[in-house]
């Protein structure tokens, strides 16, 4: 607080310099208005940030100062257990089932409701729905949906005559279950993201491809989805950031299991860090969580601008 | 080529089917909060064979299930209200006044953008504990006000920086400060903004999960996704007391949305393409 209204106090000789009148103004408005925000995010944004680096190099388990320094032993430990491996794994999965499922899966319904009708509008607010539920509470009813005993999938392997799976304690197919939720979850959100860049599309742009007799399906790859490139690049990079960050709906669905085969990076921090009280090892799961964000992140934009100019 | 009526018949058929897997295991939700879990067994899909209420009655009259709502709205509405007054302030001073090194501080607040929330996660639960706050809304209010401010300011400045300024130096010349401007005429002008921030400030922290589960051990201060997490550790396999449960806490979120839409969508999507 005090380094900061210094800090203001020298900015204002300078203001003073160039408009005399305002600065009484300026200053009381800006010694007002701007160290609320920058409190808050830096106490609870930059420095927890900042922690965490610091506690990853400390055997600590949260009481009384970190003392038990050891180094990048974390690291280490954390780098060699086979459960963040499959952590690992799984979020990549998580990645690449958004982008080449879940995004293509939302460009085509887009293309199928974008134009402004009552039905299409209909769909729309069906497939947006489940974004607005909670994680958690999606977790549940799909975790209803998949039981073995009461659920949908049970039905229906009764139904076809087969012995039912309990699908979520199954190794094999407990994380295909939970994909499939993600996917159910999020692709209307990309869809809302296309059907935005489709309608600012110009007509005449699709009505001249038509008359030169190109076929919808045509009209939609070599001009439709050309002219949304930018909102598919966008869409592309919530849902890398956003699978690196899934654990909400892990939770109700397997919780990690069955023998912590579906942990990503989250679910494994949460459960061998801070339910656990490994402080220092989880800061270090976290370390890695947030490199892998800023460096994907710094990658995609780079790479996608490339592509862009090319 | 395809006659527009069998392309269009197809196209309806594509949509019902994908419309029916989302909705389906909603609405098998909402009926199975009737059943019997014996009839749930035989019949987890279709309509009940009597419409038994009595579990959502029994929810209802409940009060951990509204102490659950209550804690979860009241902690919500105070993250909308302090995310809408301190980031629009901030980006007010962002957007108004020139100053030596305000594009710099307007980066460092920008960088939330980009940070995972989780990965914040162990030392912010140290930090509250060392505040003193475990088991207080502060707990909950606090970080996720901080953590929405980037977006929030991003897109108010964004906002601002399109308010006309003459009407800015008209006022002035009146004798206007900066900040009865800021408070009688900014704000005004921007409620589509504020509106769009403040759905996505709710939403989000309607449904946030992870922090009240690190920050939040007392019952009596849960709010409903981690009620919703207790009641299913009480009930195990009672799958129709837990969908009726599910059902009830979901409910309001779908009629918001139904109400709200235009702003939810608007919120949820315009909003974070800009970010």
């Amino acid at each position: 607080m005090n380094t900061l209204t210094r800090h203001v106090a020298e900015k204002r000789g300078l203001a003073m310099r160039m408009r005399k009148g305002m600065v009484s103004g300026k200053l009381a408005a800006m010694l007002l208005l701007l160290p609320p925000a920058l409190i808050l995010f830096s106490l609870f944004v930059i420095l927890p940030l900042a922690d965490a680096a610091y506690y990853s190099v400390f055997s600590w388990n949260g009481y009384g100062a970190p003392s038990d320094f050891v180094g990048t032993q974390n690291y280490a430990r954390l780098l060699d257990h086979s459960v963040f491996h499959t952590a690992l794994w799984n979020t990549a999965k998580l990645i690449l089932v958004s982008l080449l499922v879940q995004m293509p899966l939302a460009l085509g319904l887009a293309l199928l409701v974008y134009r402004k009708t009552p039905t299409n509008t209909l769909f729309r607010l069906v497939f947006f729905l489940p974004y607005i539920l909670a994680e958690v509470a999606a977790g549940l009813i799909w975790s209803f949906v998949f039981d073995g005993d009461y659920g949908i999938t049970a039905f229906m392997f009764q139904a076809l005559g087969q012995e039912s799976v309990y699908v979520l304690a199954d190794r094999q197919w407990a994380f295909p279950a939970i994909m499939t939720v993600i996917v159910w979850k999020y692709f209307g959100f990309h869809m809302m993201i296309y059907i935005a860049a489709l309608q600012s599309v110009p007509k005449d742009l699709i009505e001249a491809a038509k008359l030169e007799g190109a076929k919808p399906r045509q009209v939609a790859l070599f001009v439709q989805i050309p002219m949304i490139k930018h909102a598919i690049v966008v869409s592309g990079f919530f849902a890398i950031i956003g699978s690196l960050q899934i654990f909400d709906i892990i939770i109700p669905l397997t919780n990690g299991g069955p023998s912590n085969t579906t942990h990503t990076i989250v679910t494994y921090l949460y459960t061998f860090g801070l339910s656990r009280l490994n402080i220092g090892f989880g800061s270090a799961a976290a370390v890695v969580l947030f490199i892998l964000a800023i460096g994907i992140a710094f990658f995609y934009q780079r790479t996608t601008a490339k592509g862009g100019q090319a | 080529m395809k006659s527009l009526t069998t392309r269009n018949t197809l196209r309806v058929i594509v949509l019902i089917v994908v419309a029916s897997v989302v909705i389906g295991p909603l609405l098998a939700s909402f009926l199975g909060g009737f059943k019997s879990n014996a009839e749930l067994r035989t019949n987890p899909l279709w309509l009940p064979d009597s419409w038994n209420a009595d579990r959502y009655i029994e929810i209802f009259l409940d009060g951990d299930f509204w102490r659950y709502m209550g804690n979860s709205f009241l902690i919500s509405s105070m993250t909308v209200f302090l995310t809408l007054v301190v980031g629009a302030a901030a980006a007010y001073v962002f957007s108004q006044i020139r100053f030596f090194g305000s594009k710099m501080i307007l980066s460092y607040l920008l960088l939330g953008l980009m940070f995972p929330f989780a990965a914040a996660i162990l030392p912010l639960f140290i930090k509250v504990r060392d505040l003193g706050l475990l088991d207080t809304y502060w707990a909950v209010i606090l970080p996720q006000t901080a953590f929405g401010l980037s977006l929030a300011i991003l897109l108010f400045k964004a906002f601002f920086d399109q308010l006309p300024r003459e009407l800015f130096e008209a006022a002035y010349v009146d004798g206007c400060s900066y900040l009865r401007f800021f408070w009688s005429f900014t704000l005004p002008l921007s409620t589509p903004i504020l509106a769009t921030v403040g759905v996505f400030v709710f939403v989000q922290s309607w449904n946030n999960f992870l922090l009240p589960l690190v920050v939040l051990n007392d019952r009596a201060i849960y709010t409903w996704p981690l009620g919703m997490m207790q009641f299913q550790g009480e009930y195990l396999t009672q799958w129709n007391m837990i969908l009726a449960f599910v059902t009830l806490t979901i409910t309001p979120a779908v009629v918001f949305f139904l109400a709200a839409q235009k702003y939810i969508v608007a919120g949820l999507t315009g909003g974070s393409v800009k970010g």
